[in-house]
């Protein structure tokens, strides 16, 4: 994956710079259910619609968790995982079971320490953001 | 309300091992595109010691426990009241498959909003590999919606 060629460098990026974008198959159950089982997350308000809608809602939905893996995703296909620093988000919104989420991130600052600050976000087809957050990494 | 006395307090530290196995199977329920988390020689080939635990995976190790939702339980809060609302990770040294990981989690803060109707619990973890190396830390927020 990382060839010479390819690899982000300090000088190469500007601020402003998008990252590649990265659009995930659209969430169905069978997505919820695999995902519990191999994060451990077994929250049944996930994947039993039983519980959801006694705990008040229309349905399961996604795992916020789900949605920080598919942004983890979007940093290491752009650098290798070793480069970032810190990563964090905020769950801004319920992610809907059948959501197509997509995850986008730009440079937003260049500090010392050849460090690159990025804002990250996810959003469903609707352009609704469901997390919104924030990497810093180390580049060469 | 959750008993503010929780402030300050450490749980009882979890020590497991990173499974090659646990790892490709976060890779496919999250459609991983990159070979060297689902691939030993494709992880050596791009430097690491074998296949590394993705980013948020730290999160996936504390839950393995006998009762994942420990803290949660421990401060009688109610699961299904429960949202996540912040997540942050840093990094140290990076995991990867045959490490075993030593987590220790501490309540940070707790406070409400909105006149006791959503309460904030603030965990933060420390995680270290069988070197003692420093794996980095995870915060996490969770928020409890208290019915009226």
């Amino acid at each position: 994956m990382s060839s010479v060629e390819n690899t982000v460098t300090f000088a190469s990026v500007q601020v402003g710079d998008e990252l590649p974008a990265i659009r995930q198959r659209a969430i169905s159950r069978t997505t919820l259910a695999l995902f519990a089982g191999a994060s451990g997350d077994h929250n049944p308000i996930h994947i039993d619609i039983d519980f959801a809608k006694a705990a008040g809602m229309p349905d399961v939905f996604a795992h916020g968790m789900l949605n920080m893996a598919y942004l983890g995703h979007l940093l290491t296909a752009w650098v290798p995982q070793s480069a970032v620093r810190e990563f964090s988000t905020r769950f801004v919104a319920i992610t809907q079971i059948h959501a197509v989420v997509t995850c986008t991130g730009r440079v937003v600052e260049k500090r010392g320490g050849n460090l690159v600050a990025l804002e990250i976000e996810a959003a469903d087809q609707n352009g609704e953001v469901k997390l919104a957050g924030e990497a810093l990494v180390e580049l060469p | 309300m959750i008993d503010r006395s929780f402030i300050g307090r450490s749980f009882p530290s979890l020590t497991t091992g990173v499974e090659a196995g646990r790892l490709r199977a976060f890779a496919r329920a999250t459609g991983q595109r990159n070979p060297i988390y689902w691939d030993s020689a494709a992880a050596q080939a791009a430097g690491y010691r074998d296949i590394p635990a993705p980013l948020t995976f730290v999160f996936t190790l504390d839950l393995e426990r006998d009762d994942p939702f420990y803290f949660i339980n421990e401060m009688k809060i109610e699961l299904a009241h429960v949202l996540h609302g912040e997540q942050s990770f840093t990094y140290g040294v990076p995991i990867c498959a045959g490490d075993e990981v030593t987590l220790i989690s501490k309540v940070v803060d707790i406070y409400d909003k909105k006149g006791g109707a959503m309460e904030f619990v603030i965990l933060e973890t420390s995680a270290q590999n069988q070197l003692g190396e420093d794996l980095g830390s995870m915060t996490r927020t969770i928020v409890v919606r208290n019915p009226k």
